[in-house]
């Protein structure tokens, strides 16, 4: 129980580091925090106590496999969102990079031109 | 010897060339072994990424560049996902989207498993492209903002289908 | 076993990434092969309409093992939806965007768009959704960005974050759910859950993705992006994120989620009708007080997609008609006037209200255009938009809820007072100096703008035909509720 606790703590970590800091790159870093905080509990969902890896090798028992080995599915799942978050970060950062080049600065309250 | 802006030192620099290899190698065994062992065609491409990240980042960009361009990085990202597709395709010749429809083999062999390692190789051949596509993109043009976000989005259209045969 | 549903995703996916390669050898293929493809998709959903709700079963995996792509009425309205205004699009930026650079990523952009939203209309499972959700919205924060002035990065960012957001609470939503039934399978689940009964976790799961969907959605507690995130993108994509991405992302995923997986409880149906009456009231006076022609488009958006959610949200069969009904009028009338305002922008280089005057004398087919648009929207009698709105009011009264009801016709009143005034700016009055040698649009941007003013009217008279071809289907689907499970399995 302890574990999920700390993953909700984690992601409001990163909600709360997305609202109130004002630098565009720790901005990024909680949304990052957040989105780690959702794959690490899909991954604890699929975690069982002394399980082995859900990898199936030659020789090994197949009764021992199925009773044994953790939940392939969330992992499958955490690697596929691990790669989107990836793509949505190289994007965050590039906006980055271009924002800092108009307005000179990685100050969200400088950079207000909408309003509205 | 080199300009000072040529890159690393001479020690980073024959390291660097003694283990570039190695590490080439061992991405390019993740990828094609990745239907039996853990691993697969993300891993892998990882990995071979970073190789060329180390060869960018000891030697300079210009002998960098020189090796694997970002023409041609955007050109094997492209290629990486329409193999991918063109996989899916295939399919069809058996009547369904995504149908793995080559002989499965014996469990355990390297030529097994049907069109998993096709797939793996495409979307390898895909994510260390666009990866290093990435790299080049935020670290030396620091402008290619299409580009970075472009290799992203493929290879969130690759993975899918790599966790779903996981699933299957 | 319908075997063009993959093709929906797979043709505008194959077609981005060969076009970028063919696009180094003949710089114009972009256009044309854009084009073509989203010419093919809106064949493909032509023919798909009254057919049989049908599965395909992608790699001849059975259903809760593999994925499965589902096309029922729902998700035929929405695919004709998508494919009928991106090919529209598609043909005003062919002239539009000579005014920008790198045109090929554009539409690999573009049509990496459109395979997403196909891809979360046609999926039967939650990963998959989430998956194709996210292609669509990277495409889109990068499309919004694609000017690369001040405006556009900063919309784009704010977006961005706000998105990402609505991303992994809509992830965490789909991880709980996954632990609590052991499946990914839209069916599955919902079998799951009407065996085992709704408890707190599921109604936590439920508001998990009312928020992230809502976000997407630009529901009212969590519009802020939108307002600044259309109007920074060229103007045809803003007809394409205002006119279906905010639909096919957010209404259409949320009322999938809630009629077909959860099942409609009275408390998640007030729920949404009070966002969408928030929706309505505020965005509509928010409207008014704008002088950005595109931005006071945006925030209108935000109120119609209001009224969507309202008529949805009712679960009457009258409501759930004049929802969708008004689901793809609002996808035409705003797709039409977010072109026109691209249209003007061309012609005059400003989106200013305060600056701009007499386009009539210089621009007729933009002014008619545009006009038949304002009068669709603020509900005007033969037009499309009049017959929706009205049946939400009827639905609302016969449903005994008056004071919403009141509301609906008083925002529609708000519309009308809104675009009265861009009328009046607009196209009446002196033309200021600085516009005197302004031209109207070329030949294929004035096609698409006269191409959806008629489908503005026909739509309006053609409702019968609509009615039972369309949108009856659609709403049987949402109406059966968890019959879903039976479409799945059933086949």
């Amino acid at each position: 129980m302890i574990v999920y606790l700390l993953t909700t703590f984690l992601f409001v970590l990163g909600l709360y580091c997305l609202v109130a800091k004002k630098n565009i790159i720790k901005k990024i870093i909680g949304v990052i925090t957040m989105e780690y905080a959702a794959n690490l509990f899909l991954i604890l969902v699929g975690y069982k106590a002394r399980g082995i890896a859900p990898i199936l090798t030659k020789g090994a028992s197949k009764t021992e496999f199925v009773t044994k080995s953790v939940d392939p599915l969330p992992q499958a799942l955490v690697l596929t969102a691990i790669v989107i978050g990836l793509g949505t970060i190289a994007l965050m950062v590039a906006l980055c990079i271009r924002l800092y080049e108009r307005y000179g600065t990685f100050d969200m309250s400088e950079i207000r031109r909408l309003r509205g | 010897m080199t300009e000072p802006d040529e890159g690393m030192t001479l020690i980073v620099k024959t390291i660097g060339r003694l283990v570039l290899n190695f590490i080439l190698l061992f991405g390019i065994y993740i990828i094609l072994y990745g239907h039996l062992t853990p691993g697969g065609g993300f891993p892998g491409g990882v990995i071979v990424a970073t190789g060329f990240i180390l060869l960018m980042l000891s030697f300079g960009r210009r002998i960098a560049l020189k090796k694997f361009g970002d023409l041609a990085a955007s050109l094997l990202d492209n290629l990486g996902a329409l193999a991918f597709l063109i996989v899916a395709f295939l399919g069809f010749v058996g009547g369904y989207f995504f149908l793995n429809f080559i002989d499965r083999g014996t469990p355990f062999d390297l030529f097994s498993a049907g069109t998993l390692p096709l797939s793996n190789i495409a979307i390898g051949l895909k994510v260390s492209a666009s990866l290093y596509g990435v790299f080049v993109a935020l670290a030396i043009f620091g402008k290619a903002i299409v580009g970075g976000d472009r290799t992203g989005k493929g290879k969130a259209e690759g993975e899918p289908a790599n966790s779903q045969e996981q699933k299957g | 076993m319908n075997h063009i549903l993959p093709l929906f995703i797979a043709f505008p996916l194959g077609a981005a990434f060969l076009m970028l390669i063919l696009a180094k050898l003949w710089r114009r293929i972009g256009g044309l092969f854009a084009f073509l493809i989203s010419l093919c998709l809106v064949i493909f959903s032509i023919s798909n309409i009254g057919k049989e709700p049908s599965i395909y079963r992608m790699g001849n995996w059975p259903p809760p093992w593999g994925i499965v792509l589902v096309s029922d009425g729902l998700s035929t309205l929405l695919l004709l939806t998508i494919s009928v205004i991106a090919f529209l699009v598609i043909i005003f930026s062919l002239q539009y965007m000579d005014r920008y650079t790198a045109k090929p990523k554009y539409y690999a952009l573009f049509m990496l768009l459109v395979g997403g939203m196909n891809g979360v209309v046609l999926t039967g499972d939650f990963f998959n959704l989430f998956v194709f959700l996210e292609i669509a919205s990277i495409a889109s924060y990068a499309l919004v960005a694609f000017g690369c002035e001040h405006e556009e990065l900063e919309a784009s960012f704010k977006y961005l974050i706000l998105s990402g957001v609505a991303s992994t609470f809509i992830l965490l939503g789909i991880a709980i759910l996954y632990s609590l039934t052991g499946t990914l399978n839209m069916a599955d689940v919902a079998r799951t859950i009407g065996t085992k009964g709704v408890n707190s976790a599921v109604l936590f799961c439920t508001s998990l993705f009312i928020m992230g969907f809502g976000l997407k959605a630009a529901l009212v507690p969590f519009h802020p992006w939108l307002p600044d995130a259309h109007p920074a993108a060229p103007a045809p994509i803003s007809a394409m994120l205002s006119g279906v991405l905010i639909k096919a992302l957010g209404v259409y995923a949320l009322i999938r989620l809630i009629f077909n997986v959860f099942g409609l409880s009275s408390f998640i149906s007030s729920v949404l009708m009070v966002l969408g009456g928030l929706s309505m009231v505020v965005a509509g006076l928010l409207a008014i007080g704008q002088d950005d022609l595109k931005r006071m488009l945006a925030y209108s958006s935000i109120s119609q997609i209001g009224y969507v959610v309202v008529g949805l949200a009712l679960g009457t069969p009258l409501g759930i008609v004049g929802g969708l009904f008004h689901l793809m009028n609002h996808a035409t009338f705003k797709a039409l006037l977010f072109l026109s305002s691209g249209a003007i922008e061309y012609s005059t280089d400003t989106r200013k209200l305060s600056l701009m005057g007499g386009l009539s004398q210089r621009m007729p087919v933009t002014t008619t255009s545009a006009t038949v648009g304002f009068l669709s929207i603020s509900g005007v009698p033969p037009l499309n938009g009049f017959w929706s709105k009205l049946i939400i009011v009827i639905a609302l009264v016969q449903a005994g809820h008056y004071i919403l009801a009141s509301v609906a016709v008083l925002v529609s009143f708000l519309t009308i007072l809104y675009f009265m005034k861009v009328q009046r700016n607009l196209f009446f009055g002196d033309l200021p100096a600085k516009l005197a040698k302004i031209k109207e649009v070329p030949s294929l941007m004035r096609i698409a703008l006269v191409v959806l003013a008629i489908m503005c009217l026909a739509m309006g008279l053609l409702y019968p035909l609509l009615s039972s071809t369309v949108l009856n289907p659609a709403r049987d689907v949402l109406l059966k509720g968890t019959a879903y499970v039976q479409t799945v399995f059933g086949l």
